[in-house]
């Protein structure tokens, strides 16, 4: 893997807002998204889809603006709710589709389903469950990636529900300590499954990462230039040497905490929804600029949104006919060879 | 000592743990150990003295106290090219590992279809009788052998420890490796020549063809111990270790009941739910028709580990309950 770490190179020394290319390309990565995870609704719905999903669609700016500024062979970490993080780091839709339904073709051969999306060549180590299980993990990629000098970094997504849980303190300490190539990337989406983060959260979530001397940054998650540019500068910070980073991204899941979570207003108001959908989204917050500047028209994106869309297609259609593995999988990948 | 050579050379068993990690470091590069106080300190056990000096602090790392968060950090090296050996310093602090080693490290591999693996060693403790009381005295193996995904290898001898540990860091997969605390000054023969031993490859450490002791870890030794006794009372008892209680060498256990038609299963983890019930299941599911009684189980007893020595030492078998137990089976009361 250590030759794709340099396949891609930093966009560097130029106005990244100039590059209209670039800002298309993550439109249509958040399009993608946004259009998947619709599509994971629309199976779940229609029991289409065994088990359950947690929809990513509002997030998409910071799983894509993050991995834009990563190179191939950097390693993410993923959590419950990351069909996003591994579509921006660069999954295949069918292969993805294929694993929410089960099916041999996908990611995990149908053994980890939604949650537990894993795809090395795109340097995805992994969805996971646990809030915050992930943390350990990434920085011991981070860990790795130092010791074997190949120039690549981490990134440990995670929600603010993960501040609960005592990991990710553990493996902040010793990221700083010991200067290790990781950034943690927080998504505040402001609800722990079903409780307002105010309910959970004393103090400042800034304040965690910076008593451990981590340099900490906030971004509005929902404007993917703001996360673009400020991962660009973290990346080249960290990837320089200069130790760990921490990113908080404010946020808004448009869905429950899963597809099933539908009556939502003993904890939050369809009016506070509505502000979120209509005055902040990422979409339209990157494509009304854009169209502002002069730099694009609506209809290139109503383009992207139906090229987006037939992709989608396209992929669920291929994970509905594709078999399932065989019965003999079961006990196999317990353990390696 | 079947599978043992002896030119001579004797180690402790904390100095074969020692020789295996220091093999291992200078064979491979991506081989390093993170834990609590291990460099210059060695450990509180001093297994690990020296190795710093030959290695450096950044093989050797010297960690916080943070369990979970070194095991975490082992999982992720180890899923991006390394080999890395977590030091727990006690037994007892590997349930603050518990999440790290049920939920990721065994479950890695299956759950991304094979794609990613954890080839990761945790090393820590396990035994009473060191007047450490409830929460330093446990024998927690049983906990992780339970889960699938996971390895588990219990040694009793250093030449074992040695050779076991050495596979347990070349293994593709998560293994935790328990450690006697009450062990690390034993001395037994352990060849310089280069030696590996296979998990899954249970050891008959004394032949014999009257009754089987099924023993793990210093157990073996109690059982060693109680089968001199037994031969005087004209009782010849066949020990035979597993080594490793996963995988788990079913068939020499099974072949060994066959053959003495009596077996128990002695270990120092708790009797209820442990490696006692496990290995006595499989003796009495693969010999059911050979035996000539029940197989007789004895484990750690149901309680804390108490302080007082008065106490501790009613809490764990020794070579006079194992007699008792294992004339009893016999019908020589």
């Amino acid at each position: 893997m250590s030759d794709m770490a340099n396949e891609k190179t930093v966009l560097q020394g130029h106005d990244p807002d100039m590059d209209v290319e670039h800002h298309l390309h993550m439109y249509q990565q958040m399009a993608r998204i946004r259009a998947f995870e619709e599509k994971v609704n629309e199976l779940y719905t229609g029991a289409l889809m065994p088990g359950l999903a947690h929809l990513y669609t509002g997030e998409e700016a910071i799983a894509v603006g993050v991995c834009e500024a990563l190179q191939l062979g950097d390693y993410i970490t993923s959590t419950h709710r990351g069909h996003g993080h591994c579509l921006a780091k660069g999954a295949s839709v069918d292969r993805m589709f294929a694993e929410l339904l089960g099916k041999e073709a996908g990611y995990c051969r149908g053994k980890g389903g939604s949650m537990h999306i894993a795809d090395i060549e795109t340097g995805n180590l992994g969805a996971n469950a646990i809030v915050g299980g992930s943390v350990g993990i990434a920085t011991g990629a981070a860990l790795s990636a130092k010791r074997l000098g190949n120039g690549r970094i981490a990134v440990c997504f995670f929600g603010e529900g993960a501040l609960g849980q005592g990991l990710i303190y553990e493996a902040m300490n010793m990221a700083s300590l010991w200067n290790l190539p990781v950034i943690y990337v927080c998504e505040n989406n402001q609800y722990n499954e079903y409780t307002h983060y105010s309910e959970t959260i004393a103090g400042q979530i800034t304040a965690r990462p910076q008593a451990f001397g981590i340099h900490t940054e906030t971004v509005d998650g929902q404007d993917i230039r703001a996360v673009y540019e400020t991962m660009n500068r973290l990346v080249e910070r960290v990837r320089g040497g200069g130790g760990p980073a921490f990113l908080l991204c404010d946020t808004y899941r448009y869905h429950g905490h899963h597809v099933g979570d539908i009556d939502r207003v003993y904890y939050r108001s369809k009016e506070e929804e509505q502000h979120w959908m209509t005055n902040r989204d990422p979409l339209k917050m990157l494509s009304g600029w854009l169209i502002d500047q002069g730099l694009a028209d609506q209809i290139i994106f109503d383009q992207i949104e139906a090229e987006a869309k037939d992709e989608i297609i396209a992929g669920a259609e291929f994970a509905i006919n594709a078999p399932y593995p065989d019965p003999s999988e079961v006990d196999q990948h317990v353990y390696a060879e | 000592m079947s599978t043992q050579s002896n030119n001579g050379r004797e180690l402790t068993f904390g100095a074969a743990i020692r020789e295996a990690l220091a093999e291992e470091l200078r064979r491979d590069p991506t081989v390093f150990i993170i834990g609590e106080d291990i460099a210059e300190a060695g450990t509180p056990f001093k297994v690990l003295k020296g190795l710093v000096d030959e290695f450096g602090p950044e093989r050797v790392i010297d960690s916080p106290i943070s369990e979970a968060g070194i095991t975490g950090i082992g999982v992720g090296a180890a899923m991006t090219g390394m080999r890395p050996v977590v030091d727990i310093m006690f037994g007892d602090f590997v349930p603050l590992t518990m999440e790290q080693m049920v939920n990721q490290a065994a479950k890695v591999h299956y759950m991304s279809g094979g794609k990613l693996k954890v080839p990761m060693v945790l090393r820590t403790t396990l035994g009473a009788s060191r007047r450490s009381a409830a929460q330093h005295s446990q024998s927690l193996h049983a906990l992780l052998s339970h889960i699938p995904g996971l390895k588990v290898a219990i040694p009793s001898t250093p030449y074992d420890a040695k050779g076991l540990l050495k596979t347990a860091i070349r293994d593709e997969n998560p293994v935790a490796f328990f450690e006697d605390k009450m062990m690390y000054q034993l001395k037994g023969p352990v060849p310089e020549e280069e030696y590996t031993i296979p998990f899954g490859v249970a050891d008959i450490k004394r032949q014999g063809i009257d009754i089987t002791i099924v023993a793990t870890s210093s157990m073996v030794h109690v059982a060693l111990g109680a089968a001199k006794i037994l031969e005087v009372a004209g009782i010849s008892a066949e020990v035979i270790d597993p080594r490793t209680t996963f995988p788990l060498d079913k068939k020499t256990l099974i072949d060994s009941a066959i053959k003495t038609s009596r077996a128990i299963v002695v270990d120092e983890g708790y009797e209820r739910y442990g490696v006692t019930a496990e290995i006595a299941s499989v003796i009495a599911d693969g010999a059911f028709f050979y035996l000539d009684a029940p197989v007789k189980r004895m484990g750690a007893m149901d309680v804390p580990v108490p302080f007082s020595p008065a106490l501790e030492d009613l809490t764990v078998p020794t070579e006079k309950t194992l007699v008792e137990a294992a004339k009893n089976l016999c019908g020589r009361t």
